[in-house]
């Protein structure tokens, strides 16, 4: 039973979508068709928009002194938050699939509120709620530290969002992992510890890396939920989002497009090289 | 090849522009009907003008009119009409939104300004403080702001027009009170930057900011959105207008391409000119604009004290030279922001 659902035999392996669905040339198309025009066209645009700018214009908009800074503060505000994801999302992954408790479907569903609420509403009520005259702002206040309007607010924000990443990737491969392999390994005398670092996490490894990427990703490009509660000072809290949007307030959308072209590169960058990673790690893990 | 997804692209902005801002069409037929593309605050006083208007209308043509709304930042509004979107008139809080329907489409001449009186801003305002009440900062003029002991919010000048002119405003003072001394200048203008404590990107966000967060000694932002918050406030706030301040212009006018093919020309017209009458600004001065009516200003002179207003000419020029030398890219705010 656990090989078959572990995938390691099954009569379908091969190339399964063509055996089991007809059609196989037809959806493939309509697949292609669809990344095309909602994935695929909006970038080439974007990549457009930035063909009109000469290579020194392009650099000079990109290396811009308060752009750079910019980028220091997303990318070390979406490291932390993700990080924080990282060991936050697989703690409520693992509460979630291996303990029973009265009100786990509730917050399961409730995992997801952050994907479904406007981003401005997060950013708003985090505010509120980090003020120092909000709920936790006040505590906060008194142990001396301040989140809103610092870049502590924007790795709040960033984490809030980007959350639901690191659960739902985590979730369905921590339970399809088959709980004989622990009972084995414990049976042996292994130490929970050991349990944990040798059984275990080598099989989430993977998945809890590509839900801490996705994570950071979605964090660099985070607006709306970040604006309301970083206070924005130039050189400080400023996110690159918020140089993106101001380019476009100036009608220069030449130059956002060319702020908005790095972000783009890096994310894809990222995500590939996770992508990468990640088949290999798994060859290596299963032996072949 | 090139221009096709930012066709699309466009097409798409211009479908969600006209769907989120117009709402539900009425289902009761008008005669004729009007498209008012308007900044992102005036919502209750058009809806209110708009009610005054189409009586005054039915009164002098026996025409019913239905009058439609759609409001935004302006230069997003902006933005649309060079789009496609058909507005017949134009009611914005920046000269320079309005100026660029000239330069991007020629959509209006432009000479638009001498088309109606006062450079066709029928009402104006200026940029006065909020502080908090009993005033324990002592703020009473643009020199208390760069102590070190005062916080201010408001929004940031290069995401917002509002922002804009308090940066402005604060220019104005300084070379009043500096003459030529283009350091002293720069450094009033540097520390009065350093001061902020938030820079939200709107009008709205940063009074929010103020009072709802508690962030902050002094919220600078149009007297009338000021008086507003003071008045719904139980006393919790109070106004305080400084002495010398800018003159925040309100431009309207008609779209010369769209009333052609809409046909709306006299009523375009009329509306924008029955902004001048008295009841009109009678209405307007209530929602806390300043107005040029001899008689409406009389009436509301304990509301709008006395103050030198700067306009944009005696800081900076004009709004282009403004435009480029102060807010774009690597401009005098950049330079004055580094660190």
């Amino acid at each position: 039973m656990s090989e078959l659902s572990g995938g390691r035999w099954s009569p379908l392996r091969g190339n399964p979508g063509k055996r089991v669905l007809p059609g196989f040339a037809l959806s493939m198309g309509i697949s292609l068709l669809f990344i095309s025009l909602i994935l695929l066209l909006p970038v080439t645009g974007l990549l457009v928009q930035t063909a009109g700018m000469s290579w020194e214009q392009y650099w000079g908009v990109i290396t811009d002194e308060r752009v750079v800074a910019s980028y220091k503060v997303t990318l070390w505000a979406a490291g932390i938050a993700s990080l924080f994801n990282g060991i936050a999302g697989l703690l409520l992954a693992w509460v979630l699939v291996r303990y029973e408790f009265p009100g786990k479907r509730l917050i399961d569903a409730l995992i997801d509120l952050p994907f479904a609420l406007p981003t401005a509403v997060a950013g708003i009520t985090l505010a509120a709620l980090f003020a120092e005259n909000g709920w936790y702002g006040q505590l906060l206040a008194e142990l001396g530290i301040k989140v809103a309007f610092t870049p502590l607010g924007i790795v709040v924000a960033m984490s809030f969002t980007s959350l639901p990443f690191v659960v739902r990737t985590v979730q369905p491969v921590l339970e399809d992992l088959p709980v004989e392999d622990e009972e084995a390994a414990i049976s042996m005398g292994a130490s929970d510890l050991a349990v944990f670092r040798r059984i275990l996490f080598p099989s989430l490894w993977p998945a809890l890396m590509s839900g801490v990427a996705l994570s950071f990703t979605r964090s660099l490009g985070e607006f709306g939920a970040v604006i309301f509660i970083a206070g924005n000072m130039p050189y400080v809290s400023e996110i690159t989002s918020l140089m993106i949007f101001i380019r476009l307030q100036e009608f220069d959308y030449g130059a956002a497009s060319a702020i908005a072209s790095v972000v783009l590169i890096a994310s894809l960058v990222l995500l590939l090289a996770i992508n990468l990673w990640q088949a290999r790690y798994l060859r290596r893990l299963h032996g072949r | 090849m090139l221009q096709s997804p930012r066709k699309l692209i466009k097409q798409l902005v211009v479908a969600l522009t006209v769907t989120s801002g117009l709402g539900v069409a009425s289902a009761q037929a008008a005669d004729q009907e009007l498209l008012n593309s308007s900044y992102d605050i005036a919502r209750e006083l058009f809806a209110s003008y708009n009610e005054l208007f189409a009586e005054h209308w039915q009164q002098e043509t026996g025409k019913t009119i239905e009058i439609n709304q759609s409001h935004g930042g302006s230069s997003k509004q902006a933005q649309a009409i060079i789009q496609g979107l058909r507005a017949d008139v134009v009611t914005y809080n920046q000269v320079t939104d309005v100026d660029i329907l000239h330069e991007r489409g020629n959509l209006i001449p432009a000479d638009w300004r001498e088309r109606l009186p006062n450079a066709s801003s029928p009402y104006y305002s200026t940029m006065a403080f909020l502080v908090r009440a009993g005033n324990p900062k002592n703020i009473q003029n643009w020199d208390d702001l760069v102590r070190d002991d005062v916080s201010s919010v408001l929004p940031n000048p290069k995401t917002s027009g509002n922002g804009r002119y308090t940066y402005l405003a604060a220019l104005g003072y300084a070379q009043k009170t500096f003459g030529d001394d283009q350091e002293a200048i720069d450094n009033y203008l540097r520390e009065f930057l350093g001061n902020v404590a938030v820079f939200d990107t709107g009008g709205r966000g940063a009074t929010t900011t103020f009072v709802e967060r508690g962030i902050g000694d002094v919220l600078l932002t149009f007297e009338s959105e000021v008086n507003n918050i003071a008045a719904q406030s139980d006393g919790e706030y109070q106004v305080v207008v400084p002495k010398v301040s800018f003159l925040a212009e309100f431009p309207v006018t008609w779209i010369d391409r769209s009333v052609e093919r809409n046909e709306t020309t006299d009523v375009a017209k009329a509306y924008l000119e029955y902004l001048y009458s008295e009841e009109a600004q009678r209405l307007i001065a209530g929602f806390n604009y300043r107005v040029h009516d001899e008689t409406v200003k009389a009436e509301f002179a304990d509301r709008f004290p006395e103050l030198e207003l700067l306009p944009i000419e005696a800081i900076a020029g004009d709004w282009k030279t403004a435009m480029t030398e102060h807010f774009a890219s690597g401009g005098k705010l950049d330079q004055l922001q580094r660190r």
